[in-house]
């Protein structure tokens, strides 16, 4: 009786193992959990089902730090996946890892499959590609950082939830209106260095490395201790001070605070809006994020953060046609509509966003078309395309120490600026060696 | 007549030994050995090419204020961990052994927690003492204090400390209780009626009596404080604010796994591996000489 279910139980495994190698599988490694996780998920089984030679098999491997790390490992140990999900900060590491990539453009090409880069986004495309326009990755999810307004909290505090904080300026004295009205929490903030750094100088057209942000050369360096980031992280530190800015950590833990109704404003990723929109109990709305109007030029364009698929060298050119095709898949317009309509991230494809806005989704969705308009309303800058930086998630550790320093009221916003700015170059140095 | 046991061939003892030698050879001396080697060179992320700098890598941790730093933190946590954790196990050892009823039942639940991960242990502490969400951090606030370990650096160290203690309290604690034990109750109670108090007692016979085990889990502790704590310092602060808290080891860990520098990485765990042997030195040569057998 046991032996007979135990033979069926191998007979039924060895028929399915069979059937299983028939098609090609297709590894792709990423960093998506809950909701992200489902959605990614249901693409996956969306590309399975709609072909029969490949079997595409996704693995959540951590956060974004966690599964580039996976990947680099898996790579030296010579198990790397065919495709990897990079986060933008990892961006400068993988385009430096040449014996350990395979191009997107070259994995299309030789794929045959249908392929046009002009049609991304510019802002986003900008990102991933090499100065003589060849993408090496392909952009999966892109966000823009915009500010996030708790209606009822403003209310609550006798504001006006109208009232005009499209600037800074504005901003300092709505940020007292609803201290004084008793507001506990006026500001928070998710991602601090992406945000009040990095998306500040790009907005403001504002260096944040020599170079062109690290586009252009190797030897770059950094240079966000200049005045305009000074001034706005003495007026950050202030606020802390005062209580109008709550420092909650380094990611999006804020993120929580803002959706429990306890913060009045939130500057965080465009793609915290599927977490807002099914959480908060409150009336919400998206602006786009303040400037400071004493700065020349302002606005120009925010960056953006996210994350691109790297295909991993080292496998079969049948396996590769199958990359091929599924990234050709995941760019189609049906499928980027329907993520960026889900997750707040960019639609990454102009054919995408005019999608979402014949379907009237904007017109549905106040406030989710601000993120895109934000990046594109003007042509990038030197200052503005991006960022391009090598051990840069160290750096930006580094930077949410020193900020750290300026929150608690050990350091002056010019003093840990300056000592980001010195740690930081050190390791951009390092990198220069061991890529040179 | 000589004491020691000794062997007629060499066969037999080298036999004996080859399991020991092997493991330590493979897994100490082969991976020390590689990361000797690495710290003379800068290597980028993925093994495909490699920059020889020589004494390069060093030079670049010494002249890190914070790799400098890293080495004032580690002493003051890994020493705050070890008093912390023996002397409150001690404490519960001498309560114990003291009491009659109910005697096995205290011993079980003093036990328990060793069974929770390092990294489990984080995770719990964190809950409680969250900023905003934390039930300790709530009371709190109640009675006026305003606790952010995520900010104030103090409170980080005292965070990672006591959740570390903690958890090697129970190990400790049975060493104690054992150690208490194997005292000769004549001694103590020759000394009771001499007229010996309780901490009279205790000064005189009882914790020179408990030395060797004192001595054992002061070595055992302070490996312990400088290594397995990296589950709770991972889960907690993950080496924040400013560093604060970031241990020799953890900062190993960060900066060659996460950070990618390997070389930077492999020339820090050299440089633990000296502190290491230096501190195992120094306790077996200056400590152990006032340690009873």
């Amino acid at each position: 009786m046991k032996i007979k279910s135990v033979l069926t139980a191998l007979i039924l495994s060895l028929g399915l193992t069979g059937n299983s190698y028939a098609a090609t599988e297709i590894q792709w490694w990423h960093a998506f959990t809950g909701r992200l996780g489902e959605l990614l998920d249901e693409q996956v089984e969306k590309f399975n089902s709609s072909q029969s030679d490949y079997k595409v098999v996704a693995t959540h491997k951590g956060n974004y730090s966690e599964t580039l790390n996976s990947g680099i490992a898996a790579f030296r140990a010579e198990e790397q996946p065919h495709l990897l999900m990079v986060f933008e900060v990892g961006t400068a590491t993988m385009m430096a890892a040449k014996g350990a990539i395979k191009p997107v453009y070259e994995v299309m090409a030789e794929g045959d499959a249908a392929f046009d880069s002009d049609a991304y986004l510019g802002a986003v495309k900008g990102y991933y590609t090499t100065p003589e326009g060849q993408m090496l990755s392909l952009p999966y999810n892109s966000s823009t950082p915009v500010i996030y307004v708790n209606r009822d909290a403003f209310t609550a505090a006798g504001v006006d939830p109208d009232t005009d904080i499209s600037t800074w300026e504005n901003l300092d004295g709505v940020l007292g209106k609803l201290k004084e009205g008793g507001s506990e929490c006026p500001l928070v903030t998710a991602w601090q260095s992406w945000v009040h750094l990095e998306n500040l100088s790009a907005y403001h057209n504002v260096a944040f490395a020599t170079k062109d942000n690290g586009f252009a050369a190797l030897d770059t360096e950094l240079a966000f201790n200049s005045e305009l980031q000074v001034k706005h992280l003495d007026a950050m530190s202030q606020w802390a001070k005062d209580g109008k800015f709550i420092y909650t950590g380094r990611r999006n833990e804020g993120g929580a605070n803002f959706r429990a109704g306890e913060c009045a404003l939130m500057t965080e990723s465009s793609a915290g809006y599927a977490g807002v929109k099914k959480e908060a109990q409150f009336e919400f709305d998206i602006r786009p994020l303040p400037y400071w109007k004493s700065a020349e030029g302002a606005p120009q364009n925010t960056i953006i953060g996210g994350s691109s698929l790297w295909v991993m060298s080292g496998h079969e050119s049948e396996e590769y046609k199958g990359v091929a095709e599924l990234l050709s898949f995941l760019s189609t317009s049906d499928i980027q509509a329907k993520w960026h309509q889900d997750t707040g991230y960019l639609p990454i494809t102009m054919a995408a966003y005019e999608q979402t806005k014949a379907e009237g989704f904007y017109e549905k969705n106040p406030g989710t078309d601000i993120a895109i308009i934000q990046m594109t309303g003007k042509a990038p800058t030197g200052n503005s395309k991006g960022l391009r930086l090598g051990s840069f998630d160290q750096i930006r550790g580094l930077i949410d120490e020193e900020l750290e320093g300026i929150w608690s009221g050990d350091k002056t916003a010019q003093e840990a600026m300056d000592s980001a700015v010195e740690r930081g170059n050190k390791l951009l140095r390092r990198f220069e060696q061991a890529n040179r | 007549m000589e004491k020691r046991v000794t062997f007629k061939g060499w066969l037999l003892p080298l036999l004996l030994i080859t399991p020991q030698v092997v493991v330590t050879a493979v897994f100490f001396f082969w991976p020390a050995g590689q990361a000797i080697y690495q710290s003379a060179f800068i290597p980028d992320p993925f093994g495909l090419k490699s920059q020889f700098v020589g004494w390069g890598n060093f030079q670049f941790i010494f002249t890190d204020p914070y790799y400098l730093a890293s080495f004032k933190t580690t002493a003051i946590f890994s020493l705050s961990v070890t008093i912390v954790s023996m002397g409150v196990a001690l404490w519960l050892a001498l309560m114990a052994d003291r009491i009659i009823k109910g005697a096995a039942t205290y011993r079980t639940l003093l036990i328990w927690p060793y069974a929770v991960a390092p990294a489990i242990a984080g995770v719990l502490w964190l809950f409680m003492f969250n900023p905003r969400i934390g039930v300790v951090s709530w009371y709190l606030d109640k009675i006026g204090y305003d606790w952010n370990h995520v900010l104030n650096s103090n409170e980080a160290m005292l965070l990672v400390v006591l959740a570390s203690a903690w958890s090697r309290i129970s190990y400790n604690f049975l060493f104690f209780l054992a150690g208490l034990q194997s005292i000769p109750k004549s001694l103590v109670e020759a000394a009771a009626m001499d007229g010996a108090g309780f901490w009279y007692r205790f000064r005189t016979i009882v914790f020179p009596l408990l030395s060797p085990t004192t001595f054992f889990l002061l070595v055992v502790n302070i490996v312990y404080a400088f290594f397995e704590t990296f589950g709770v310092i991972h889960t907690i602060t993950a080496g924040g604010p400013q560093q604060a808290t970031n241990i020799m080891v953890y900062k190993v860990y960060s900066d060659g796994f996460v950070g990618q520098d390997l070389g930077s990485s492999a020339a820090q765990s050299v440089v633990l591996l000296f502190v290491v042997g230096l501190l195992t030195i120094l306790q077996f040569r200056y400590i152990e000489k006032k340690v009873h057998y």
